[in-house]
């Protein structure tokens, strides 16, 4: 029992992992909740399973059409729609719901509300401490990792990456300093699209693909986000993980767990929020405290 | 007599002279005749509805566009005294009398209890909190299905009237009681309730509000108390005129749609969650003879609006109807030339005129 939840916990926990990381670098840098953003995860879903299993082609060629087609769609989202509201929080909240909704509806309109499923990219099961794995499962984990581990290079290693740092750190001062801010702002809801679209891509053969898929993800990431901190990637990478296993945790030991899994991770949320409202590592102002 | 005629010297002087109030007031007048005009039951149903969501939407006005509590949870309100209502009606046979009351009351409980972890939090934070207890109370919803009906919710509830026309007089004059209390309470220039006022500067600026002596905590508390309230009165309202209670009520569309209806009618205005609400369901009712794109042209709606009039419909046309007095600041119909109470000429023109190089600017006030 232990062992199986250890890696199925892993497995979920990065997934969540890589969500939440790029919800939250949008949040600090740009300061902009994107409430859209799984449904790019569940966009991407879909996009291999009508790349790979309607028209058959090799799941790297998707992949790449995929990263590209994502990214321009992310650029368009940000300048048509999210650049010029980024200053008003309630707008943003409302448009980006709105967007998502938009996609969940478009999607219903293409392919009805049927599940569908993607065959795995790499058949076969590894046996890790007597427990029977998928290899796709392993694949999941390795690629969301790495795409994290790649995001924090970027992030602490390259000049732009030091950009994206600055202006989370204090906007104003950085505009001064002769960084773009809006290309900034655009960099970073690209990655964090990339991101979604990377991870939508490789979790697909485990998922069933349905226009619905985007909501139960979101809520967690927020909830993971919350408790890590928001607008810190160490505190979201943690939260995730934190919950990914709690997920896993109610599943396995509670009878009904999968109708209040969504609940119980809620509940953690608020506990942990009540003994330390800016959650695990994130940083309060002093003026704003309370 | 002459008391009615005060009234109508009232009317005129105070809700005719300001285009907002008048429109408000005519609307109202109009919402009393409809019975008269069409008995159709689908509209009927339709009118009810209305009325309850108005009375939701304003509810959130209170916590989200006055004290700058943005909820995104307020469906938990809503759900606690839809269910409170229904279990109390259902396994207690409870009379509709004493349920909505009492499910209302249960709903401020529940504020209160949500409000003690989100007192400490601000901002995005508590926005993003807020949407947790509606998903937290769906799982207690599950948990103790016995008594909550689980997943198939609760039906069979006591119906308020059968007759629809007196349901939707009952529900009018509930909602345009509520609303009117919400506005009373809420009013920033009220010489009555100091409420108002410090519902805005805690908006405003909380650390400002506690610098200068205000018991923040007390007064977020009060709102919180005063719009679960609302939500609970619409609530118990909503269920025993539909008849069931469901997780449905829980969802996120649900904590979501007030916020639209407000943010759409105006923000930090009762009547804008009224407006918004008045024109977005039958927007949405009307939708229904294309139900595929039903919510793909309701999303499409709520993006346009608020890319085009980002502060609501409300600000829009008040901007374009009515003038404040530079003297006075009374409120005035944009039509007047001059105050109606203290008589300054309200259109009045700043112009900068750049003549020469010599003089930098010259600021000269025109009279039209």
């Amino acid at each position: 029992m232990l062992p199986i939840i250890l890696i199925k916990g892993a497995m979920i926990g990065a997934v969540y992992a890589s969500l939440a990381v790029g919800f939250s670098l949008v949040f600090g840098v740009a300061k902009i909740i994107n409430l859209a953003h799984t449904a790019f995860f569940m966009l991407a879903a879909y996009a291999m399973y009508v790349l790979v299993m309607m028209y058959r082609w090799p799941v790297s060629a998707a992949v790449g059409l995929l990263l590209m087609g994502m990214s321009i769609l992310a650029v368009l989202v940000y300048l048509l729609f999210l650049d010029r509201i980024r200053e008003h929080e309630g707008a943003v909240i409302l448009v980006t719901v709105a967007l998502g909704m938009a996609i969940q509806e478009i999607l219903l309109l293409i392919f009805e509300s049927t599940f569908r499923a993607v065959e795995p990219f790499v058949h076969g099961i590894v046996e890790l401490f007597g427990v029977t794995v998928p290899k796709q499962e392993l694949l999941i984990f390795v690629v969301t990792m790495a795409c994290l581990a790649a995001v924090l290079l970027f992030l602490y290693q390259t000049r732009l990456g030091l950009a994206l740092r600055v202006t989370a750190q204090d906007r104003e001062t950085a505009n001064l300093m002769g960084i773009n801010v809006k290309w900034v702002c655009l960099v970073s809801v690209v990655m964090a699209v990339v991101l979604a679209a990377v991870s939508g891509a490789v979790v697909s053969p485990t998922l069933t693909v349905d226009p619905y898929m985007w909501a139960h993800p979101l809520v967690m990431i927020f909830a993971a986000v919350i408790l890590g901190g928001l607008g810190s990637v160490k505190g979201s990478f943690i939260g995730a993980f934190i919950l990914g296993y709690t997920e896993v945790l109610v599943v396995f030991l509670v009878p009904t767990g999968s109708f209040i899994k969504g609940s119980v991770a809620m509940l953690i949320m608020v506990v942990i929020l009540v003994v330390r409202p800016e959650g695990l590592y994130g940083v309060v102002f002093e003026e704003e405290r309370l | 007599m002459r008391f009615i005629g005060r009234q109508f010297r009232r009317i005129d002087q105070e809700i005719m002279a300001i285009p907002g109030r008048a429109i408000a007031f005519f609307f109202l007048i109009a919402m009393f005749f409809i019975p008269l005009a069409t008995r159709d039951p689908y509209l009927m149903k339709i009118l009810i509805f209305m009325n309850i969501f108005a009375i939701y939407a304003a509810s959130w006005d209170v916590l989200g566009g006055f004290t700058g509590q943005f909820c995104m949870g307020h469906g938990a309100f809503f759900g606690v005294a839809a269910y409170t209502s229904g279990i109390l009606n259902l396994k207690l046979g409870l009379p509709v009398w004493a349920c909505i009351p009492s499910g209302a009351v249960m709903s401020v409980l529940a504020g209160l209890l949500i409000a003690v972890p989100s007192l400490r939090l601000r901002g995005v934070y508590f926005a993003l909190v807020s949407l947790a207890f509606p998903i937290i109370l769906t799982g207690i919803v599950y948990a103790f299905s016995g008594v909550t009906g689980g997943e198939m919710g609760l039906s069979g509830i006591e119906v308020i009237t059968r007759n629809r026309v007196a349901l939707y007089y009952i529900t009018l004059a509930v909602m345009i009681a509520c609303v009117l209390a919400m506005r009373k309470l809420t009013d920033a220039k009220s010489k009555v309730f100091r409420l108002g006022i410090v519902l805005r500067a805690i908006h405003e600026d909380e650390v400002s509000a506690r610098c200068v002596g205000v018991n923040t905590i007390r007064y977020k508390l009060l709102a919180f108390s005063i719009s679960a309230f609302f939500a609970g009165v619409a609530g118990g309202l909503y269920v025993h005129v539909l008849r069931i209670a469901g997780p449905s009520n829980l969802e996120l569309m649900w904590s979501f749609n007030p916020i639209i209806w407000t943010a759409f009618g105006g923000m930090g205005t009762i009547a804008g969650s009224v407006v918004g609400v008045f024109i977005l369901y039958p927007v949405m009712e009307l939708l229904r003879f294309v139900p595929h794109l039903r919510i793909l042209i309701y999303a499409g709606i709520i993006i346009a609006v608020i890319m085009l009039m980002p502060e609501g419909i409300v600000h829009w046309v008040r901007d374009k109807l009515e003038e404040e007095c530079p003297r006075c600041k009374l409120t005035n119909s944009a039509l007047r030339r001059d105050c109606r109470a203290c008589g300054a000429p309200l259109h009045v023109q700043i112009k900068a005129s750049f003549s020469s190089e010599s003089e930098a600017s010259t600021v000269s006030e025109e009279v039209p």
